[in-house]
């Protein structure tokens, strides 16, 4: 055991993971933490905290992974070295493990000029794959990255992104071998809506015996309606949208969210079959109340306790 | 090269809006080049100008110059004449230009015509592109001589982030290429895709800006 945390208890078990996300609100009320929490707890083995996700100012991850360990839910942190340089980055990892936050995801970042602040400096001081680095020589060195010795433990089982579908798609299964050599425990990747090409990554990732040095977790996302999927195909880079997709959303017409958490439970069965997929992350957007409904559906309830 | 730009009309207008008699100061090297501040662009313009104030009752006197370059003391001192005979001077050169002017000529507002925009390259008619950060500690020969620095949006060493797509960086899709996209199509083609296998660590920052104000000092050069 790296961290002890169930998420890593559930991988090291052989057991399919599932997690999910929270995106932290635009104020300090945490009352809306607490609805998402409830409509979360019992569904998932952990619950991803995005760290101002497309550059648009929240409550920060760790505040709301505190939030959460306190209500009995396993929070993991996200951290991005957009905002941050490798000194905030590694105060932020102790205090994150002082407040028992045991999971973390390790992010370049979206860039600044989507959010609500364009105007900002960025930092990228570190890259995903040397946060990565970073909080290894932490938690396994027990050291900074100065060099200088840290007296606590810091259990973090560490995670990252991987985005099968940016280009130059021959060159993501190197990036992932970059992030196992770094020193990842597991991947979660984007959110799949192209199965014959993540089927072909996940081809190319075995291949290299790569799903035996990490655990890959397959991200989803239930579609709202034939208009969101419109978009993300569209406004999101890297994420291409099947037609087949669309068009059942666009068939459906106003219940289009009954179809896409069909779909989504349909892609959550054909990606327990891929080889070398260990779980998913399901990222249901502003739409918690999805998760439960999925989870059940895909046949992944009750979650374990190990 | 360096590159640049000229500042919108009414701001360098506003600038000097106190004053009865000004010098345009162009430079010619490389705001010559990218048509920005050179003989060319201080005619413009010191016209503009006097046309401008013309319309308001307001007279100004504009004297034009350009000089080789503006970042030199040896062509910045034998301006001294000139510039005793202004209030202030217009430098069209870029930010090392005016600073210069301003450091042999204490006496005298310097206001600048340019906004410096990067060191560079014109790829195309009218189009100048980014090539370094001046970061203080050459990478290239680690990616095929295409600078991640420079021409990722976001610096990354270790290849791209998610946002690329089909060679173009979601920052700005239309006009920035993905700069990895550069460096993985060039290293493919000379066959050196191993070299993208290696781990970069963390950057040392310290020869960039981020070590404080830099200077290159050349002992055996010194007097």
């Amino acid at each position: 055991m790296k961290a002890g945390s169930n998420l890593e208890k559930i991988l090291n078990s052989g057991l399919f993971a599932v997690t999910a996300e929270l995106g932290p609100p635009k104020s300090a009320d945490v009352t809306v933490i607490d609805k998402k929490a409830e409509l979360l707890k019992g569904y998932c083995d952990a619950v991803n905290l995005t760290d101002n996700q497309t550059a648009i100012v929240r409550m920060s991850s760790i505040s709301a992974g505190s939030i959460l360990v306190r209500k009995g839910l396993e929070p993991i942190m996200q951290m991005t070295c957009r905002d941050r340089n490798r000194i905030a980055i590694q105060s932020d990892f102790l205090g994150a493990s002082a407040l028992g936050i045991k999971n973390c995801l390790c992010l370049t970042g979206d860039h600044q000029v989507f959010g609500n602040h364009p105007q900002s400096k960025n930092v990228f001081d570190l890259d995903s794959i040397n946060l990565i680095a970073t909080l290894k020589k932490m938690r396994d060195e027990k050291k900074f990255l100065g060099g200088d010795e840290i007296s606590s433990d810091m259990p973090f089982f560490i995670g990252a992104a991987e985005n099968p579908f940016g280009d130059p798609f021959e060159f993501r299964v190197v990036r992932l071998a970059k992030k196992i050599a770094a020193g990842v425990d597991f991947i979660q990747t984007q959110s799949i809506f192209d199965m014959p090409k993540f089927k072909k990554f996940m081809q190319m990732v075995c291949d290299r015996g790569l799903d035996e040095k990490v655990s890959i977790l397959a991200g989803v996302i239930p579609l709202k309606s034939a208009g969101m999927a419109r978009y993300m195909k569209a406004n999101v880079a890297g994420v291409d949208v099947a037609d087949e997709y669309i068009e059942r959303m666009a068939a459906a017409g106003k219940k289009g969210r009954d179809e896409g958490i069909k779909i989504c439970i349909e892609m959550i069965q054909e990606l327990r079959e891929v080889p070398g997929v260990k779980g998913v992350h399901i990222m249901a957007i502003e739409w918690e109340e999805a998760i439960a409904t999925i989870a059940e559906g895909a046949g992944l309830l009750p979650r374990p306790t190990v | 090269m360096i590159v640049a730009e000229r500042k919108p009309f009414s701001e360098i207008l506003e600038m000097v809006a106190n004053y009865n008699k000004i010098l345009v100061l162009g430079c010619g090297t490389c705001v010559t080049v990218c048509y920005a501040g050179g003989e060319k662009e201080v005619g413009i313009l010191a016209s503009a100008l006097r046309m401008a104030r013309a319309t308001k009752d307001k007279d100004i006197e504009v004297l034009e110059a350009t000089i080789t370059r503006q970042c030199e003391y040896e062509y910045v001192d034998p301006l001294k004449e000139l510039i005793d005979q202004v209030e202030a001077v217009i430098s069209m050169g870029c930010g090392i230009g005016v600073q210069t002017i301003a450091e042999r000529f204490p006496q005298k507002m310097i206001y600048p015509a340019l906004n410096t925009k990067h060191m560079g390259v014109p790829v195309d008619q009218g189009v100048w592109a980014e090539r370094c950060a001046a970061c203080g500690q050459c990478v290239l020969h680690l990616f095929g001589a295409i600078c991640p620095i420079a021409r990722c949006s976001k610096s990354l060493l270790n290849g791209p982030c998610g946002g690329s797509e089909k060679g173009k960086c979601e920052v700005d899709p239309a006009n920035i290429e993905c700069g990895w996209q550069l460096i993985y199509d060039r290293l493919k083609q000379l066959n050196r895709l191993d070299l993208l296998e290696v781990n970069i660590p963390p950057k040392d920052w310290t020869t960039s800006r981020d070590g404080g104000v830099r200077k290159v000092v050349r002992e055996d050069m010194k007097k």
